[in-house]
């Protein structure tokens, strides 16, 4: 089974009442006859149905996931226009007779020449670091006890673990806003402790990014590691106390090393988003947060400028397309693995 | 019976508690009589019956749950098949590219597809609005049920479907009667993902909408930029809740028919 696929389904995969409702519906006179017409259509159609069946979502992706990267990339080369849509198209008619193409590479000088842009990447992937790290240093811990808890608590924890990755991302950033702030239950708390005396800034500051990240993408850091921990081989470890290793020596030569596979994975499934985020350095970083995800919303939505935004986007890809292929090939290797 | 170590009871309370603290917080606040988010003004439920009377949310909620409905549909389906070629099929051409683009949307950022999505639709003069977010849901949900699918075919022995073909059954008959009901509760399980994956996202909705198709997280997101509102905790506390219900409802279905099924092995062993 994948990381991903215990990630979502909690690595449950027994047959639940659904399928049983679905086989007796399969016993059901129309929706035999249903069937079997589909059948038909599919058989005559041979081996060729297999090719079309694979077409369906082939063709979906190509169409709304490939198609778009290229768009994107062709207009990172238009200029900004005051028209509706707002770019110089690149392939133009000369008197209906030549075809000209004007590509303009404005968007890519301003966003090297322009310091502001630079920096917005550098500053997103420190940010992605320093918070895939931090959510590791949380999220090992979690799904080592998780392991090791007694085993009638770990459905339990598993579900606890999984109930917040299915809720609303936006709501659970929005829940922060409340307890950091100036005012905020953070500083009221603090206060009336005693601990300080001025309430803390923390809202709209990149302290508050690192926890909004942190706190968002911690299920998907604690579910692969706990995935992969599961199926440690308990006997190493007995096999070292008997040797007279110490349990932090095993846990450091034995442990680690043979999760590195989950420990990789969980890395991959936060800093790739992390990179791009948009709603937590919106919603909880402050003027002076500078984050690629957010560069792009502004230039999008905010100055119009599509080219420039379209650039953004191409030169946010090519950062991330090393991760990404490096992920894929992860996931392959390990779905080959537990085939 | 094993127990807790100290340092692993610790470290889960800990981190249950960053998990869970600040979603109770915002929970327990919907209920506050007091237009102060921080200050506590007593039990009340006003700020829900203030939400039924505020039309726009609930115009809003409407749309979500359409667009939201569909898309899980039709991820569904395109998704299963999607599982069914990366992990049966075997390889074929452009076997590569199909795996890769059914990763990638998985960690890409929204930003990215939302941009990408919007100039495609522009370029092609597609009107914006419920159609077109829908399209853009579909396609980033059908890549998570295709992985749901796909790992539920990889622990599942393709043994009985190689029987079936052997015995002259065709194809399709085979993956309707064999494949399909095995796989069925992967399906569901990815069509309330894909379900609630698309009521939950902002970032791609925001671009790929049109006029008078607001969705309830971009109505949410323009409130919460001018601040905590008591209004927004309760519309808030509704989706948490039914969120957590579904998901309660499904794991509690499947620990019981994990149950049942374990009781009938065994009266089949003691009938042997």
């Amino acid at each position: 089974m994948s990381n991903k696929g215990v990630l979502i389904t909690g690595g449950q995969s027994e047959m639940g009442p659904l399928a049983a409702a679905q086989m007796r519906l399969a016993s059901f006179a129309p929706y035999r006859w249903f069937v079997a017409a589909i059948i038909w259509i599919a058989d005559k159609l041979g081996l060729r149905g297999r090719s079309l069946v694979i077409a369906m979502p082939y063709l979906w992706l190509l169409v709304f996931f490939l198609l778009p990267f290229a768009i994107v990339f062709k207009l990172s080369f238009s200029e900004i226009a005051i028209a509706i849509p707002p770019y110089t198209p690149i392939v133009s008619w000369v008197d209906g007779i030549y075809l000209r193409l004007q590509l303009s590479f404005e968007s890519y000088q301003l966003l090297f020449e322009d310091s502001l842009y630079i920096k917005a990447y550098l500053n997103s992937i420190k940010i992605a670091t320093v918070s895939t790290l931090l959510t590791l240093l949380i999220g090992y811990p979690m799904a080592y006890g998780m392991v090791r808890a007694p085993k009638q608590w770990r459905t339990t924890l598993l579900m606890l673990v999984i109930l917040p990755f299915w809720t609303s991302f936006l709501i659970r950033v929005y829940a922060w806003i409340g307890i950091l702030k100036t005012k905020g239950l953070l500083n009221l708390l603090l206060m009336n402790l005693g601990i300080i005396s001025e309430p803390l800034t923390i809202l709209n500051t990149n302290v508050a990014v690192y926890i909004g990240i942190v706190y968002s993408y911690l299920p998907f850091m604690i579910l692969p590691l706990y995935a992969n921990l599961e199926k440690l081989d308990g006997s190493l470890l007995e096999a070292a106390a008997d040797l007279g290793c110490g349990p932090f020596k095993a846990f450091w030569t034995i442990t680690i090393p043979l999760s590195t596979a989950g420990i990789v994975a969980g890395c991959f499934l936060v800093f790739i988003p992390a990179v791009g985020e948009f709603v937590i350095p919106d919603l909880l970083g402050g003027s002076d947060t500078l984050m690629i995800g957010k560069t792009l919303w502004v230039e999008f939505f905010n100055n119009r400028d599509w080219p420039l935004a379209s650039a953004v986007a191409v030169l946010l890809l090519l950062i991330l397309i090393v991760p990404i292929v490096l992920f894929q090939k992860f996931q392959e290797r390990a779905n080959a693995q537990s085939a | 019976m094993k127990q807790f170590s100290r340092f692993n009871l610790i470290s889960l309370l800990l981190g249950f508690s960053f998990l869970y603290l600040p979603i109770i917080i915002l929970i327990i606040f919907s209920f506050n009589e007091s237009k102060l988010v921080t200050v506590w003004g007593g039990w009340s439920t006003k700020w829900y019956a203030e939400l039924l009377q505020n039309q726009g949310i609930k115009d809003a909620a409407w749309v979500t749950l359409k667009v939201a409905f569909i898309s899980a549909s039709v991820a569904a389906v395109l998704g299963t098949i999607a599982g069914m070629t990366l992990s049966r099929f075997g390889r074929f051409r452009g076997r590569t590219l199909f795996s890769g683009m059914i990763y990638a949307p998985m960690v890409m950022p929204d930003v990215i597809i939302g941009l990408s999505l919007l100039l495609m639709f522009v370029a092609l003069a597609v009107d914006r609005g419920i159609a077109t977010i829908t399209i853009a849901h579909i396609t980033f949900s059908l890549c998570y049920v295709a992985v749901v699918v796909q790992s539920r075919l990889s622990s599942f022995d393709d043994s009985i479907e190689e029987a079936a073909l052997d015995l002259g059954c065709t194809p399709a008959k085979t993956f309707l009667f064999i494949t399909l009901p095995v796989i069925f509760p992967a399906v569901i399980s990815g069509w309330l993902l894909a379900f609630t994956l698309s009521l939950d996202d902002l970032v791609i909705a925001s671009f790929t909408s049109g006029p008078g198709s607001t969705t309830l997280p971009m109505k949410i997101y323009s409130q919460v930029r001018l601040g905590v509102t008591p209004e927004i905790n309760a519309v808030s506390t509704i989706l948490v809740g039914l969120v957590a219900c579904g998901v309660l409802l499904a794991s509690y279905i499947n620990r019981r028919q994990a149950k049942q099924r374990q009781a009938d092995e065994q009266m089949a062993a003691q009938a042997d």
